[in-house]
């Protein structure tokens, strides 16, 4: 693959500073079985994040944290602190359905949800709305500025109504990041967003989330080395639910710091 | 040592003669279920068509006339309309309690609850179905009709909503566990994007698994539609059977204290009165021929409906 072009890290964004995600002594059991040792981090704004790793090395877990979504399973607990703009998510007074309306997900397996491609983009809008806060005009527009932020309106514009289960799973997965938008995150979350598509499919979603760059913080779990080094500014490397290395994606390839860093992204194991 | 050692010809013979008979055997057991529906239907066909291609039966009288009158035979009426109506109506009833219940107990089960109280309450919803359905009779007869009258002030106690009530608990089993399978086949996919777009867990139910599941519950509500039509013990001795329409023109539209007759009713209390071959007993097989009918149609439409489903999916 082509890598050699330097990553997009000098271009990023003025805001990168500031900290959109914080972990601290962040540690997550399945039962008894710990997934996550003590992980600190400190995720910039408005950049894309990746997180790599061999499988099983609790990347996934760790991002399925930032909303909270883990806790669909009844068996997990954690133990730490977790800060999402500089809020603590474990904190008594958190509003959960704020927190996942703040901090959007994409899923591995495109997800649209079974109704059609109009109600898959608001319905987030719907389900945090009060009564009578939207009209329909509303409704249209934020669906077409979605739809167009995501490169998907030109293809679907005529059949707003179909069932969005019926689209092809590149436009399946770009409407899932579309039906983030209207409730405007300040976080969105990709977990492995392109391993069920073709290089055509990835290539329309990496364009897609270049384009987002800035609006959004982007945290994107990758099994792709190539991809990670494409699309991501800074790089975590997790090893058997450790954090074992954070830094700029080139450096991290170019240059890591740990061995287990360097023997993974030269592909000696994993 | 040869490769297949030998044995005497007649010890493979008879193994080879066994699989053989085996095989039959599995296959009449098969094919046997074909040919008993085959036959009961010829039967009841056989049975009613002196009275199907009569030249004196009026169908018209047949479907919307009120008078059944099989004494005295010289003058005997057979309209069925009564009858009709108070299958629909008593299903109707049924259904009302039956739906919503059914339905909720379903998300319940398989949403809500903890595995725990899920495995208890299946069991316990697996109970119901194992009533007998004189038992329920018993339910309807003294306790329903008790209750009606002392407590809701109904002239009598066995009426239409005393046989509806019962039947719904009849017809609760079924509906819960096909719903709860149409649940259970919504992928867990689509849970975790409502709720990752912050969906409270009431929200995935109506705006997600409904819509998801929408052919599933069809045929859940078809079947126990099929089941409250065809039950016939528990309605003969909780309905008052009594030749009756319990729909009029003026508000409430139902009375749902008037007692009723059904189909399935009928048949069952007077088929051991009507002299065999009689044109009272034809005219009864004619209406269990009606009866086959409507709970094939019902039968069908959930078996496409959930055929529909099937192909969906893959």
């Amino acid at each position: 693959m082509d890598n050699s072009s330097p990553t997009p890290t000098q271009d990023s964004p003025a805001q990168s500073d500031s900290i959109a995600l914080e972990t601290r002594d962040l540690s997550l059991w399945y039962g008894d079985f710990q997934a996550l040792f003590n992980v600190t981090v400190e995720i910039k704004h408005g950049i894309i994040t990746g997180l790599i790793g061999p499988s099983g090395c609790g990347k996934t877990t760790l991002l399925r944290c930032f909303n909270r979504v883990n806790e669909r399973y009844g068996y997990v607990t954690t133990t730490g602190e977790m800060r999402v703009l500089d809020k603590n998510i474990y904190d008594e007074d958190v509003n959960i359905l704020e927190l996942r309306k703040s901090v959007g997900m994409v899923f591995q397996r495109p997800n649209p949800l079974p109704i059609s491609i109009y109600d898959n983009v608001i319905f987030g809008m719907r389900v945090h709305a009060d009564k009578g806060q939207y009209k329909k005009a509303d409704y249209d527009e934020a669906v077409e500025v979605a739809l167009k932020e995501v490169f998907l309106w030109d293809d679907v514009k005529d059949m707003l109504k179909k069932k969005a289960t019926g689209l092809q799973l590149e436009q399946q997965q770009k409407l899932c990041i579309a039906r983030l938008l209207p409730l405007k995150p300040k976080v969105i979350l990709m977990d492995e967003p392109c391993s069920a598509l073709d290089a055509e499919g990835t290539e329309a979603i990496e364009d897609l989330m270049s384009n987002l760059r800035g609006k959004y913080t982007m945290v994107i779990v990758t099994h792709n080395m190539a991809q990670a080094r494409r699309a991501s500014d800074e790089c975590l490397f997790m090893l058997m639910g450790k954090l074992i290395e954070h830094g700029d994606t080139s450096q991290l390839f170019l240059n890591p710091k740990e061995k287990d860093t360097e023997n993974y992204v030269e592909g000696r194991y994993g | 040592m040869p490769l297949i050692p030998k044995t005497d010809g007649g010890s493979i013979h008879w193994t080879l003669l066994r699989e053989k008979i085996i095989e039959i055997l599995i296959y009449i057991s098969g094919f046997s279920a074909i040919i008993f529906v085959f036959s009961i239907f010829a039967f009841i066909f056989k049975e009613a068509s002196g009275f199907v291609f009569s030249h004196e039966t009026d169908w018209s009288f047949f479907f919307f006339n009120a008078a059944w009158q099989p004494l005295p035979e010289e003058s005997a009426t057979y309209g069925a309309f009564s009858m009709i109506i108070g299958t629909i109506s008593v299903t109707l009833v049924a259904m009302l309690i039956a739906v919503p219940f059914g339905l909720g107990l379903a998300v319940l089960v398989s949403e809500f609850c903890s595995p725990k109280i899920k495995e208890t309450l299946k069991i316990v919803i697996e109970l119901l179905a194992a009533i007998p359905s004189v038992v329920w009779g018993f339910v309807g007869l003294k306790l329903m009709n008790y209750v009606l009258v002392n407590f809701f002030g109904a002239q009598v106690g066995s009426n239409l909503f005393n046989g509806g009530i019962v039947l719904a608990l009849m017809s609760l089993p079924i509906i819960v566990s096909i719903a709860e399978d149409a649940f259970k086949a919504v992928p867990d996919s689509y849970r975790e994007a409502a709720e990752a777009l912050g969906a409270t867990k009431w929200q995935v139910v109506y705006k997600v698994l409904f819509p998801a599941a929408k052919n599933g519950l069809l045929a859940a509500v078809l079947l126990g539609v099929g089941r409250a039509v065809g039950e016939t013990m528990a309605v003969l001795m909780c309905t008052g059977h009594n030749l009756n329409n319990p729909f009029s023109s003026e508000f409430p539209f139902l009375n749902i204290f008037d007692p009723i007759r059904t189909l399935t009713a009928s048949i069952a209390a007077e088929l051991g009165e009507a002299p065999r071959g009689s044109e009272h007993w034809q005219a009864l097989f004619a209406l269990g021929l009606l009866l086959f009918a409507i709970i094939f149609v019902i039968n069908l439409t959930a078996d496409l409906v959930v055929r529909g489903i099937k192909q969906e999916e893959s």
